[in-house]
């Protein structure tokens, strides 16, 4: 009964969170493009315009991959190695920045990121590995086809006796 | 005795050596466990949702065995019957009781005061399921007192086996229950959320009362092989829309009656409610996860049903009740009033219009029981119903 075979199944939550770090990366990016100077202001490191734009534009082909690529996967292990750099010179910019706090949040903000890049591209890993897939499409429990079974038993009776109350015999 | 034995979250364990349980009142019964089940429920218990366990509480609700001991004020049991004990304990004499309402029986909860504060007003005792429902040991053991044993067993007549009746005591009735308060007409769509044991009884029950259509929605491919198999169109929630089929499927229409055999653990996996709520029960803001309760008032066309076997524990959250004001729904829930309805489906299986035992895809000894969680709560190996032999 029942015959089992080997297949591999998409992780569907892996994919739409590698979705949503795709736009998240995309978001990220045009942020670092349009206002290089803010940001590297709020780090603590005013005059690293042009790295800010580069990790802009970084992010920004990350995000873009993510979001059309078939096999999310290698991004994902991109964007894990563009959270190392980021938080490499974030680290720099907490001992020797001019704003060593701003720059901690900014580390922290990315190190939670991280995370859910390691979450997800474990999830998306994991899908190589084959499960063992079931077809119960012989256990009706029915004599019969089941459309032969449609309306066997008296509907009226049963909606009845569902009504509270609706148990009108003595129990004993 | 063996049993499986709660003590804390995901941690339930086969001990030896606990003490056989014994006659305490005139009207109980002892019985000796041939066949056990692990029900959904359980799960609630297993993944720590449901408060009110305590160390070392006995579980499991779904049993049936031998009559090895009754009471002297017994009059229905004798030795050696074979009988299916319902997960409800009930009376038969309340108020309650006498209406039919077994699962609001208001004198069997023993910890009624306690229920009487949380809930308004107590509900039935129920088998190894949190002290709320009056902390009785369960059924996952070889040995079960069961209370007022003269009214709530069903005793199993020659010629069926364990697998066909176990069933009897919860999931068959809930399915049933569920798909009889849908007061199904031939013109309707049931849908069914949850193709886990109850709502493979779910689409079976409502394809016998004559339902048009049966849809019903999971995302896990197995079962849904297995709803197809009782007569069910099948949804993947994780490849398509729900919403989008639902309404291909009705014309636009929406199904006129709906069934969550979810209950509070539902997934979704994209959506943004749900990334919410399990945020809230993390905090503990929210006990349950109602995912589907509100998908099912979106999408059930007015005027129709939603009928709830799927269990919740406590407070839920952002429910649009509105909509559900608005388009005249009508709710109907309840733990199953099991003894309603074990005449009738006994009957049902001796003819042969269904035999239940085509849900079981594990069957093991009790020692086993504690893997059997994690592979039931995690779909893995193909689990749909694990039945448990002492
Ligand atoms: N009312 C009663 O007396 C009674 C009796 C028995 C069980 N129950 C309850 O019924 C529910 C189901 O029990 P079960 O034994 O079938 O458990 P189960 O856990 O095996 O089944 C639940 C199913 O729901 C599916 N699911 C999860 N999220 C979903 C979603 N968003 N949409 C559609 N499907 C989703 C799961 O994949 C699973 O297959 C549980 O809540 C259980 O406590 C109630
Ligand atoms: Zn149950
Ligand atoms: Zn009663």
């Amino acid at each position: 009964m029942s015959i089992p075979r080997q297949v591999t199944r998409p992780d569907h939550s892996a994919r739409s969170l590698a979705r949503g770090l795709g736009w998240f990366s995309v978001g990220l990016g045009v942020a670092q493009l349009l206002a290089p100077r803010q940001v590297a202001g709020f780090i603590g490191m005013p005059g690293s315009e042009g790295a800010v734009r580069a990790c802009g534009l970084r992010e920004i082909a990350t995000g873009v991959g993510l979001l059309l690529a078939d096999d999310p996967k290698p991004w994902v292990y991109g964007r894990i190695g563009g959270d190392a750099l980021d938080l490499a010179g974030l680290g720099w910019s907490i001992e020797h920045g001019h704003e060593p706090a701003n720059a901690a949040i900014a580390a922290g903000a990315v190190a939670g990121i991280t995370l859910l890049d390691l979450g997800c591209a474990k999830g998306l890993d994991a899908e190589r590995v084959p499960s063992t897939e079931w077809d119960y499409g012989d256990r009706s429990g029915f004599p019969e086809a089941a459309q032969n079974m449609r309306g066997r038993a008296e509907p009226e009776f049963a909606a009845a006796r569902a009504e509270p109350n609706g148990y009108p015999q003595q129990l004993h | 005795m063996r049993a499986l034995r709660w003590h804390g979250k995901h941690d339930i364990r086969c001990d030896n050596h606990i003490p056989d349980p014994s006659i305490e009142d005139p009207r109980d019964a002892i019985v000796k466990v041939s066949s056990c089940a692990i029900c959904g429920s359980d799960l609630h218990l297993y993944d720590g949702f449901m408060p009110g366990m305590q160390h070392g509480d006995i579980m499991g609700h779904e049993f049936m065995g031998e009559v090895m001991e009754v009471g002297s004020a017994n009059k229905k049991l004798k030795v050696g019957d074979r009988v299916v004990v319902p997960f409800t304990i009930v009376c038969g004499e309340c108020d309650q009781c006498r209406r039919g309402n077994f699962s609001v029986c208001e004198r069997t909860n023993r910890n009624k005061d306690i229920a009487d504060k949380v809930f308004g007003h107590t509900t039935a005792g129920l088998y190894g399921y949190t002290h709320l429902t009056g902390g009785y040991a369960g059924g996952q053991a070889e040995f079960v007192r069961v209370p007022y044993a003269d009214v709530g067993p069903v005793v199993i007549p020659e010629g069926l086996t364990d697998e066909q009746v176990l069933f009897l005591g919860d999931i068959l009735p809930t399915g049933w229950q569920a798909a009889a308060q849908c007061d199904i007409q031939p013109t309707d769509t049931v849908a069914v959320w949850g193709a886990g044991p109850v709502g493979q009884f779910a689409v079976r029950s409502a394809v016998m009362m004559g339902a048009e259509q049966v849809i019903c929605i999971d995302n896990v491919p197995e079962r849904l092989s297995m709803a197809r198999a009782g007569g069910a169109v099948t949804i993947d929630f994780d490849d398509e829309s729900v919403l989008e089929r639902l309404a291909e499927l009705t014309q636009g229409r929406g199904p006129e009656k709906c069934i969550d055999s979810v209950g509070m653990e539902a997934h979704a996996a994209r959506s943004l409610d749900s990334l919410y709520d399990r945020a809230k029960q993390a905090l503990m803001l929210e006990t349950d996860r109602p995912h589907v309760l509100r998908e099912m008032i979106y999408v059930c066309r007015p005027a129709g049903i939603i009928s709830i076997p799927g269990v919740y524990g406590g407070l839920i959250d952002k429910i649009p009740f509105g909509a559900a004001m608005n388009k005249g729904l009508t709710f109907r829930m309840g733990q199953t009033h099991v003894n309603r309805w074990t005449d009738d489906l006994l009957r049902r299986i001796q003819e042969g219009q269904i035999d239940p035992s085509f849900v079981i895809t594990h069957s093991v000894g009790l020692e086993q029981g504690p893997e059997m969680y994690k592979t039931f709560r995690d779909k893995h190996d193909g689990c749909i119903k694990v039945v448990l032999k002492p």
